[in-house]
């Protein structure tokens, strides 16, 4: 089955580059968590983030939409752009870059909200609908998007916080999708769930693809491997290697690669 | 033997238990605390216990009941003809257990022999002359019944006394014994020790219960007096508050103070909802740490200022401010406020003391939301005050609603603050600058008078007090209530 995805998985060489990252240094107070990273995360493409834990791929992942901003001691060092865009310029509203930035947490958190309200709260914030009906129309789009619209479409009155835990993870994809973000990223959005709903949400994830510019972080290697087309392995803070994930998996360049998808570290 | 004595002397078995049955237990273990199912002194404290407990309960039940039968025997021993005019048993048995304790006093003091005690009759020793000699009053001359009756109470008393010394110290003996016997190296002193250290906190938390049960009690069984004499219908509806301590012309209407009580609490939960509330989000989410370890204390300070403080700054400050802006020649040249006390002046002065109680709730509360809801906020690009009023207050608000309901229930029992700014002045009236009163200020009013506490006038206190204690208790239940009913939401 793995081997029939791979076939799937055809990176096109002329696709275009979303966010260009160069030279970036994350500190904590004085920990220095992410080291000279440089990475060029491509269109349409879903990229996958893996390493130990604690080498700093939440860290890296914040940075992209600067939710690393909200946390007081943390300090960003380098260039990061989006479509060529510096985000870390003055000019640029953090606020705005996260509508554009959509983020999936590792702990599903619908709020404690309507289903309806959940996914309705971006467009409403960023002024998406200008009637009822064209807010109507948003969120039946995005929980479809969510593969969740079959599930909810009779009770969307219902608490958000009442579903199961995959179909709040797919509620969180289908309100983070709502204010139309042009890059989703999707800090281990399996690891608070079982088996079944992870398959959901991957199938999800490769769907899209299709739209999207998708970076997911993940601990399991060999949902990686399933969801991917790109793939970063990240140790103590540095980006170890950055390439096509099926060469990262058959046929790693860095020794610490390898032993860390043979399963010798981490 | 005194009481103090017999305890001594129990704790003092319960100590040496305590050692007897350590080394028991270690020796039966052959010297080698592993053998032994408990740590050796779990063995200690279990010998501790059983000759301890026990026999102090015994004294304590003792001291209680005992003097009650001696009372009721001795009674009996009263013929119904010697009780004089105008006066009860219980009036009698009042005296006698004072020239019974007079006598004790005398024997004491040297001022007379045991013998004598025991011998003396009324026709040959002015009894009320010799005992007012060791500073034991008496209001009237002692007759020979009351005499006799005493004497013989305090036979049976110092006959109570003995019996109860060795019924006390045999028991922790006793027990002592038992411990002994049970300690061998298999015994399960630990469990014992466990059982015992949980009755124990059961009986710490039955005297908070039994306690608020007994105050209900007391309060429950006034107001039945008080609607026994006085009619319900006029209580609940009639508008007026006058109570004359004279025989006619009272008017003990609930409604004036039940409005003031409103009024005022209204007032003041005006002024401390949104500061408490606006406090409490500043601190939680958006002041540094630094700024938060310094003004969190800082604003609870300001909750253990004693309630008599705020009603001088209140009566002294606030007071004189109003009527300098509200008053006759005042700044708005309006004569809304005619003194200094009124429902305004309490109200306010009530809102600052209500601040550090909802602002301090309410910071816990918002501290509780989780950090993921924020997180998944900000993460859609809200900014940090749409993400506090869409998802943060709304996660907290039934924590909220139940901090100020408490401080409703708060604002409605104050009294200090309400007699100093509110003033004395029972009244039905919607002008927040006129003097009015509290259900709690009239309570205090009408039991500190000289009237006689079985006169309506003061049993009204109790009818006050019921209906304060049903309105804050229905305000603390629909609390609870709500902070339940919408706790789980984002567990
Ligand atoms: N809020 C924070 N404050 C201080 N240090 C942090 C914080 N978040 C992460 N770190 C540190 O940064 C490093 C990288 O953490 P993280 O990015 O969460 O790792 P990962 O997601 O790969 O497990 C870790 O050493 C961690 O201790
Ligand atoms: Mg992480």
């Amino acid at each position: 089955m793995d081997d029939l995805r791979s076939v799937e998985r055809i990176v096109s060489d002329d696709e275009k580059t979303k966010i260009s990252a160069k030279n970036v240094q994350v500190y904590y107070g004085d920990t220095h968590a992410i080291r000279d990273v440089d990475v060029e995360i491509a269109d349409k493409t879903v990229t996958a983030f893996i390493g130990p834990s604690g080498c700093g791929k939440s860290t890296f992942l914040r940075c992209l939409n600067r939710m690393n901003d909200t946390i007081d001691i943390c300090r960003v060092e380098g260039d990061i752009r989006i479509d060529g865009e510096d985000i870390y310029d003055k000019r640029v509203d953090p606020v705005q870059l996260r509508a554009k930035v959509g983020m999936v947490f590792q702990k599903p958190n619908p709020f404690p909200k309507s289903i309806y309200d959940n996914v309705a709260y971006g467009p409403r914030i960023h002024g998406l609908a200008h009637s009822k009906a064209e807010l109507d129309e948003i969120v039946e789009k995005s929980l479809r998007r969510g593969a969740i619209w079959n599930e909810v479409k009779d009770r969307l009155d219902a608490p958000g916080t009442g579903l199961s835990g995959g179909q709040q993870q797919r509620l969180c994809i289908a309100r983070a999708v709502a204010t139309e973000p042009e890059v989703l990223l999707m800090d281990e959005p399996c690891s608070a769930l079982d088996p079944i709903a992870t398959a959901q949400v991957e199938e999800l994830i490769d769907e899209l693809r299709q739209s999207y510019s998708v970076v997911i972080v993940t601990h399991s290697m060999q949902q990686a491997a399933r969801v991917s087309q790109r793939t970063a392995f990240f140790h103590l803070g540095n980006l170890v290697e950055f390439g096509e994930t099926g060469q990262i998996f058959t046929n790693p360049t860095d020794e610490r690669t390898e032993s860390y998808i043979s399963g010798r570290i981490g | 033997m005194p009481v103090f004595w017999i305890v001594c002397a129990v704790l003092a078995i319960g100590v040496i238990g305590y050692g007897l049955c350590r080394s028991k237990a270690m020796k039966s273990a052959g010297g080698n605390a592993r053998n032994l199912h408990s740590l050796p002194s779990y063995y200690g404290a279990n010998a501790f216990l059983f000759s301890v407990v026990a026999p102090l309960a015994l004294l304590f039940a003792w001291l209680i009941f005992v003097p009650i039968l001696i009372d009721r025997s001795i009674g009996a021993t009263i013929p119904e003809d010697r009780i004089a005019e105008g006066s009860s048993l219980g009036l009698m048995m009042a005296d006698v257990s004072r020239v019974s304790n007079g006598l004790n006093l005398a024997v004491s003091e040297g001022a007379m022999t045991e013998e004598e005690s025991r011998s003396i009759r009324t026709e040959f020793t002015d009894v009320r002359e010799r005992l007012a000699s060791v500073g034991v009053a008496l209001g009237s001359n002692v007759d020979a019944t009351i005499l006799q009756a005493a004497q013989k109470h305090r036979a049976a008393s110092d006959r109570s006394r003995l019996f109860m010394s060795i019924a006390v110290i045999a028991l922790s003996l006793a027990g002592l014994a038992l411990a002994m016997s049970r300690t061998k190296a298999d015994f399960r002193a630990r469990n014992t020790v466990e059982a015992a250290v949980k009755v124990m906190l059961i009986a710490a938390a039955s005297v908070a219960i039994l306690t608020t049960l007994g105050i209900v009690l007391s309060l429950l069984f006034n107001t039945i007096e008080f609607f026994r004499i006085w009619p319900a219908t006029d209580f609940f509806f009639n508008t007026t508050w006058s109570p004359s301590f004279g025989d006619t012309g009272s008017e003990l209407g609930l409604a004036p103070l039940l409005w003031g009580t409103f009024y005022i609490s209204i007032v003041a939960l005006a002024v401390a909802v949104p500061v408490g509330l606006f406090a409490a989000i500043y601190l939680a989410e958006y002041a540094s740490p630094k700024v938060r370890a310094f003004a969190k204390p800082l604003l609870e300070i300001l909750a253990g200022i004693p309630t008599i403080v705020y009603g001088l700054f209140a009566l002294l400050t606030v007071g004189p401010l109003l009527v300098s802006f509200f008053g006759d020649g005042g700044t708005f040249g309006v004569e809304w406020m005619r003194g200094g006390t009124a429902v305004m002046t309490a109200g306010l002065v009530m809102g600052v003391m209500l601040i550090p109680f909802v602002s301090s709730l309410s910071d816990d509360i918002i501290n509780a939301v989780p950090q993921a809801m924020r997180d998944g906020s900000l993460g859609i690009g809200a900014t940090k005050s749409e993400t506090i009023r869409q998802v943060v207050l709304p996660a907290a608000l039934p924590g909220i609603v139940g901090a100020i309901l408490l401080a409703a229930s708060r604002a409605i029992g104050e009294t200090m603050i309400v007699v100093m700014g509110a003033g004395a002045a029972a009244k039905l009236s919607l002008n927040p600058f006129e003097a009015m009163t509290t259900v709690t200020a009239k309570i205090v009013s009408q039991l500190t008078g000289d009237s006689d506490f079985a006169s309506p006038q003061a049993l009204v206190a109790f009818a006050l007090g019921m209906s304060l204690f049903v309105i804050t208790l229905a305000l603390n239940v629909l609390a609870l209530y709500i902070v339940r009913r919408y706790r789980e939401q984002y567990d």
